[in-house]
């Protein structure tokens, strides 16, 4: 290689440094907002009126948190919750991919479906979830049921985007070179498609836990939402809390992990 | 003239866009007739929308003719025939998520070359290019010269007897396709190889093409065949000279008045149907 690459990549990693400079200030400040919440939480509750019926003090928020952690009581709920979770994801995932695939095929299909989705998309599911309830019951079934419904619009609207929408002049120069049906879909239409359906897979990972997460608290026999409410109801507002953070830092480390694999995978 | 000394026939074609009497139905092309010798760097040019692109799609068999036939050698053409025919678009036909060398072997890949074969050919075409440096960038880190040097090394690797160029220049600036020019030029001179090569620019026509063959307005037509008779590789002086001047002279006064027509009939198209035409 000659000084032109090296000298790009060297100004490229000048550039990143820069990059991770301001990333790290920008982190510190929002580690600084959290510390600040978490301050005034503590001092408001300790010095001030608040009842702690409504608002418990994070001290002992954070004692019911430990107690929860060490006796491993979470884990049946958290159990419930991810196996929903898998369970409505899978099933999205493959049918909005597969289905995604099938309709970006034809430019009449597309027409026809990617309206119809894009509408049902922008209703509010949640209103169907009495609906599921009947249907399915109080267990598991009306959950991933709930996940499913939310999570296929997003994964298969992107996919068909994904694949819908590749630059005919990418498709005409593989075919002028002899590209097969196969060769075709394996190195042209997939990796143009790819980044787009990822992206579509992460909202849809995301929409599924959120609505899972959310019917819990509506109407359920177990999992993550169903015990915070429980303990809503008892009146346990600490453990309550516990159970809330706890749930908070799940969805933080589902989330921060399919968003990472997404950049990973946009980076090859 | 021989027949096999000729590498591509064009015979009667002629070609529409929609049916007859609906909003959309354009006649791009009319029983266009044209030999295309071996060896040759033919250049269409022409008013736009006069089916220059057309024809040339035709020829790579990305698009089947209404009427007529084209032959390239003894084959009709019927769809794409990657071991005679090699294309440069005008622009975005590399794969972005692949490097230039990932490109290039792709192209050997579709056409069927051996694993084996493929990596020194690949290095060989973009040292032709100018792109030995490059050949692990993606396409988004290369100026649009460069870009367009690679898609060149891509139809270079693949062998071809003929190599069909849709503007290949034509979102680049003047200076960037001035020296693009000059050096397609020199290596084309060595290579021997029939190259259709569409333009609007009568520079560029001038100063690479053999023959320039000279389309009427819609429906499109050849509607005159000139030579130029100076031999390759062409350097930059000829582009200074009275016979460039002269030719290029010859050329404009015969695309002028169709430019203006294809202008007048576009107008008016807009006008009854409030749409545009097909290039």
């Amino acid at each position: 290689m000659s000084a032109a690459p090296r000298e790009t990549a060297s100004r490229k990693s000048a550039k990143r440094a820069k990059r991770d400079h301001s990333a790290l200030g920008s982190r510190l400040v929002q580690a600084a907002f959290v510390l600040a919440l978490l301050g005034l939480w503590y001092i408001g509750t300790t010095y001030g009126q608040i009842s702690p019926i409504l608002l418990p003090n994070p001290v002992r928020v954070y004692d019911e948190l430990v107690d929860v952690l060490a006796t491993l009581e979470f884990v049946s709920d958290l159990r419930v919750t991810l196996i929903e979770l898998a369970t409505a994801f899978s099933i999205s995932a493959t049918s909005g991919v597969l289905l995604g695939y099938l309709i970006s095929r034809s430019q009449y299909s597309i027409r026809v479906f990617e309206p119809l989705f894009a509408g049902i998309y922008s209703v509010p599911i949640i209103l169907f979830l009495p609906l599921y309830i009947l249907f399915f019951g109080l267990g598991p079934a009306s959950k991933i049921a709930l996940g499913v419904s939310t999570s296929f619009f997003p994964i298969v609207l992107n996919t068909i985007a994904g694949f819908g929408y590749v630059e005919r002049a990418y498709v005409l120069s593989a075919r002028s070179m002899g590209a097969s049906d196969y060769q075709l879909f394996r190195w042209v239409l997939l990796p143009a498609a790819f980044p787009i359906i990822l992206t579509g897979l992460r909202i849809g990972f995301t929409v599924a836990l959120l609505s899972i997460l959310g019917s819990e608290t509506i109407a359920s026999l177990a999992g993550l939402g169903h015990r915070i409410v429980h303990l809503g109801e008892g009146m346990d507002m600490a453990r309550m809390f516990a159970y809330i953070a706890f749930a908070v830092a799940i969805a933080l480390t589902l989330n921060t992990v399919t968003s990472s694999l997404e950049a990973r995978a946009r980076r090859r | 003239m021989a027949a096999n000394d000729l590498a591509i026939r064009v015979r009667n074609v002629s070609h529409q866009f929609g049916e007859e009497g609906s909003r959309q139905f354009v006649r791009a092309m009319l029983e266009t007739s044209l030999d295309i010798n071996r060896g040759e760097l033919l250049c269409l040019i022409g008013p736009s929308g006069c089916g220059k692109s057309t024809l040339l799609n035709v020829i790579g068999g990305l698009l089947t003719p209404t009427s007529g036939q084209v032959l390239v050698g003894d084959t009709e053409v019927r769809g794409p025939l990657p071991h005679e025919i090699a294309y440069v678009f005008q622009e975005n036909a590399l794969f972005p998520w692949s490097t230039v060398l990932e490109n290039v072997n792709l192209g050997m890949m579709f056409q069927g070359v051996p694993k084996t074969e493929r990596e020194p050919r690949a290095r060989k075409s973009l040292a032709a290019v100018g792109l030995s440096d490059f050949a692990n960038h993606y396409p988004g880190q290369l100026s649009g010269g460069m870009r367009q040097r690679a898609a060149l090394a891509r139809a270079l690797s693949l062998e071809t007897g003929i190599i069909l160029m849709d503007e290949p220049f034509g979102a680049l600036d003047e200076q960037t396709r001035m020296v693009l020019g000059e050096d397609l030029s020199v290596l084309l001179s060595r290579t021997g190889k029939t190259i259709v090569f569409v333009t609007h620019s009568l520079g560029e026509a001038v100063f690479l093409a053999d023959r320039v063959a000279v389309f009427s307005a819609r429906p499109g037509t050849i509607k005159e065949v000139i030579e130029i008779d100076e031999p390759h590789p062409r350097k930059s002086g000829f582009m200074t000279s009275e016979k460039f001047t002269n030719l290029r002279n010859i050329l404009f006064a015969l695309l002028h008045e169709e430019i203006r027509k294809a202008m007048e009939q576009s107008t008016a198209s807009e006008r009854a149907a409030g749409g545009d035409g097909k290039a």
